[in-house]
């Protein structure tokens, strides 16, 4: 069995608000593997990006309460002292954001900030650093990396700026690099080859991914497994084989619905998943996807459990349907029918 | 980058004729302003007022008078209408003074402005940030002629207080230098509180912003220290805008615009050449020091672009 690297055990995130308290994230669990790739799923505001930042220590702040474990390679990051957290970021855990427009500072070289995060962690000169950095930036494909090295950010391509962040990222070879949305700020053909780099480099640095999307297809390729999250919860998890093709969760199959295809008969329209969702303040009762489920019945009024309720044994979801029902049923959300759609 | 500096130059040199016909125009329209008349006194019979009208030029047209009065300023031989003290050379003995008074201030200012905006960014919302903001605001608030007279009259033996500061005047920095900071002190303060508590509040703003950009996220996520955070990624973005105010009031207060402060401590400098000019419509002189403060607003602004494109790599100057 690969090294265990990482393992959250129901993390549960809040914010508190002039409105509220915001149960940003509400009960997630899962384990990294040392070459694997987690897939975790969902909308805006369902949680994924808070879990990924508090994974790297980035939400705390005093209006932010934690509960749960983060347990990387045994030492719980949630416990541990801002100061020690700093020695853990970027040389442990490394992270790639959304926008690579606005993540690189505007007034520095593209080398200098990555030689800064080389010698966060490690004492070494700054010609050895610089000398590295031109070497990873070859390594994400920046061409004529000798000269790009002194360029602003601005006179990078947004596909050449989130390259940049990736050697960045991996510069102190951490053992996870967790993406966040790092290809919806891009375009499409840029996006799938950040993605390639993203999977390759993982094997080349051996380290695992977590990659955070609302696009399912885009992790379609790399993800082994996949988390689907809804109002700061798991709603389903599983391997990828079993999320794609046995969804159990109609939220999954607006998901999958949604993705533009081009090996089933195209619809009239993609799939929408009606209404939004709910606020992180006053969660509906029950199922939290209720009010937006058009299979909703009575029992949705309890909230169901993350459970194995299918054949494959890692494959659990918080859904009351029938597993029959589903199956017959799922196809027209999933293929984005005229009907469903109208 | 040569091209820009020549093009700019022309501007600013424009910009100083448009600036002496304005100050010129003003003069003329505004009443009383007739030099020949207030020369000449009470009881001038028009025979006399003419007489001086001519022996200064004044009986010619308007554009005449104008060239006249800025071509003997450049060529220094411009005088005062009432005690025919050569103007470039009055500006001349201020410059020690005003220079010793704006260096001083601006460096206190600038420092001191960091220093508050900084600490009340990082504990914003704290009870240092509130005591911090409510100085500032009283700073920005206080009238620099009262603060003057306030200071001289509690510090400086004025009045019922203690004397611990010379009351006024200046000493010149090569004659004393102990003395010379001695006697400069109240008023460096004095000049300084205003933009203490400006600059302060700017940047507190600035700080505020910058702090929730994504590059600071990024260099949270790199494993950087808070300090270094704040003072490599942070405080120099947030630096920017201030460059620019320090850049304008600096020109200012070197160019003769701190009249007040000047004339409460007694400094001869040429904003309290200005301030006795005023006092006595004195036409020469005061166009003499608008110039000379222009001169310095148009040279500061484009050295401010200058450090802008310096400091911001995404501008270029074109």
């Amino acid at each position: 069995m690969a090294e265990r690297l990482l393992e959250v055990k129901d993390l549960k995130v809040r914010f508190a608000t002039e409105d509220g308290i915001v149960r940003a994230v509400d009960g997630i669990s899962f384990e990294l593997e040392r070459g694997k790739v987690l897939g975790i799923v969902g909308e805006s505001g369902s949680g994924k990006s808070v879990t990924a930042m508090t994974l790297m220590g980035l939400t705390r702040g005093v209006n932010a309460r934690f509960e749960g474990e983060v347990l990387y390679k045994g030492t719980d990051l949630l416990k541990i002292s801002d100061r020690d957290m700093q020695s853990f970021r970027g040389n442990e855990l490394g992270m790639i954001f959304q926008d690579p427009m606005t993540s690189l500072n505007p007034v520095y070289r593209i080398g200098e900030q990555i030689v800064e995060a080389i010698q966060a962690h490690e004492n070494i000169d700054k010609r050895q650093a610089r000398s590295r950095t031109i070497e990873l930036l070859r390594q994400v494909g920046i061409p004529n990396p000798e000269t790009r090295v002194d360029d602003f950010p601005h006179q990078f391509s947004g596909g050449m700026r989130q390259r940049a962040m990736i050697a960045m990222a991996l510069s102190c070879n951490p053992s996870i690099l967790i993406a966040d949305e790092p290809t919806t700020a891009l375009d499409v053909t840029i996006q799938a080859q950040i993605v390639e780099l993203v999977n390759r480099l993982k094997d080349d640095f051996d380290s695992a991914v977590i990659f955070i999307t609302h696009d399912l297809g885009v992790i379609a390729d790399i993800a082994d497994e996949i988390i689907v999250m809804y109002a700061g919860r798991v709603v389903e998890r599983g391997s990828k084989r079993d999320v794609f093709y046995d969804p159990q969760m109609p939220y999954t199959w607006g998901l999958l619905g949604s993705i533009p295809r081009l090996d089933r008969p195209r619809p009239e329209r993609l799939h929408t998943i009606e209404g939004s969702p709910p606020s992180l303040i006053n969660l509906p009762e029950g199922c939290k996807f209720r009010p937006r489920c058009p299979h909703a019945f009575d029992k949705c009024m309890q909230e169901p459990g993350l459970e194995n309720r299918v054949e494959s044994p890692g494959h659990l979801d918080r859904c009351w349907l029938d597993v029959d029902f589903k199956r017959s049923n799922r196809d027209r959300t999933i293929s984005g029918s005229s009907v469903e759609a109208a | 980058m040569g091209a820009y500096i020549v093009r700019r130059i022309f501007g600013m040199l424009l910009v100083l004729i448009a600036v002496s016909f304005i100050v010129y125009l003003i003069f003329i329209v505004i009443p009383g302003g007739d030099p020949a008349q207030r020369i000449a006194g009470k009881v001038a019979t028009p025979a006399n007022v003419a007489a001086i009208r001519h022996r200064l030029g004044l009986d010619q047209s308007f554009i005449v008078q104008w060239y006249d009065l800025v071509k003997s300023l450049f060529t220094a031989k411009l005088v005062s209408y009432y005690n025919q003290t050569n103007v470039v050379q009055q500006i001349k003995q201020g410059l020690p003074a005003t220079f010793s008074l704006s260096i001083g201030a601006g460096i206190i200012w600038m420092g001191f402005g960091i220093l508050v905006g900084l600490i009340s960014a990082v504990t914003a919302g704290r009870l240092s940030d509130r005591v911090i903001t409510a100085l500032a605001l009283i700073g920005i608030s206080l009238p620099v002629a009262w603060l003057g007279l306030i200071l001289r009259y509690f510090l400086a033996g004025e009045g019922g207080g203690v004397s611990w500061f010379p009351d006024g005047g200046y000493v010149s920095l090569t004659s004393s230098p102990v003395q010379w900071f001695y006697h400069l002190l109240l008023p460096w303060f004095t000049l300084a509180i205003l933009f203490i508590g400006f600059y302060g509040r700017v940047l507190r703003s600035n700080i505020l912003d910058t702090i929730n950009e994504d590059f600071v996220r990024t260099a949270k996520a790199k494993g950087l220290s808070t300090r270094r955070i704040l003072v490599k990624h942070v405080l120099r973005a947030s630096l920017i805008p201030i460059v620019t105010l320090f850049g304008l009031d600096f020109a200012s207060v070197l160019g003769g615009g701190a009249i007040i402060t000047e004339s409460v401590y007694n400094l001869h400098g040429v904003g309290w050449y200005a301030a006795q000019s005023i006092q006595t419509q004195d036409l020469p002189p005061l166009m003499g020091v608008t110039l000379y403060g222009a001169m310095f607003i148009v040279v500061f602004t484009l050295l401010v672009d200058l450090a802008y494109a310096y400091l911001d790599p995404r501008i270029r100057l074109s």
